[in-house]
């Protein structure tokens, strides 16, 4: 399991290639990736700044981390984020989940992904040519971090 | 006690991090929010609106409840917006 904040450029295929290197028990791996869009609010955007609480950013998404490996039978979790200066079509997220079986990668890398944007300590700025702002939180990620809690005694099951 | 800022919070105070000596009426996380309101300007600006701060002990995530007797640090943010 690795949580890594980084102010370069992340490598997908470097970071997954890790949770399967010599080994023969993982069936299944899930990626995701959240990639730097060249337009916020339908007004193009030269990159988005991102800010985070040291320590605590890698603390919040470990517990995460933890509260996956219960719900789900996982071999491998890797999150690598991206804090800093990102510009359009660079990597700002990735999370990785490694299983025997496809359901648990797929379910533990939404998990992960919907605490990471509610719970997990990074703010992101947008940086136009005309100045900056601070991007505000949406509601539905907030609606897609609650599902979870509902679905909380199913998942244990 | 050392307090720390972040993003939009941060800017309108004008400063990431500084320690405090809390008055013992100072009990809650929201009694510091509304303590710290008082001290200028630009932390009434920064605590304007309560609702959309969050804040966070020893950095495990809290609401304005919490008790800030045993805090090493507090940490006070906007909504996050990472991922």
């Amino acid at each position: 399991m690795s949580v890594r904040i980084t102010e370069a450029p992340i490598d997908a295929a470097a970071e997954t290639a890790e949770l399967s290197r010599g080994r023969s028990d993982v069936g299944a791996l899930v990626t995701f990736a959240g990639i730097c869009r060249g337009e916020e609010e339908g007004a193009p955007i030269a990159a988005l700044v991102l800010e985070h609480y040291p320590g605590m950013a890698e603390e919040e998404i470990g517990r995460h981390v933890e509260e996956a490996k219960k719900r789900w039978p996982l071999l491998g979790v890797r999150i690598a984020h991206r804090v800093g200066r990102v510009t359009p079509g660079e990597t700002i997220v990735l999370v990785a989940a490694t299983s025997m079986h496809r359901q648990a990668a797929f379910a533990a890398a939404e998990f992960l992904m919907d605490y990471l944007k509610t719970r997990a300590p990074f703010w992101k700025k947008v940086e136009r040519a005309g100045g900056t702002h601070w991007i505000a939180a949406h509601d539905k990620d907030d609606a897609a971090a609650g599902r979870w809690k509902k679905s909380s005694r199913e998942a244990a099951e | 006690m050392k307090v720390l800022y972040f993003a939009w919070i941060r800017e309108r105070i004008g400063k990431p991090e500084e320690d405090i000596e809390l008055p013992v009426s100072v009990a809650t996380v929201g009694d510091l929010m509304n303590w710290l309101k008082k001290r200028g300007e630009e932390y009434a600006y920064a605590f304007d609106n309560p609702k959309v701060v969050r804040a966070a002990i020893d950095k495990v995530h809290v609401e304005p409840a919490a008790k800030i007797a045993s805090a090493r640090e507090i940490a006070f943010f906007p909504p996050m917006t990472g991922g």
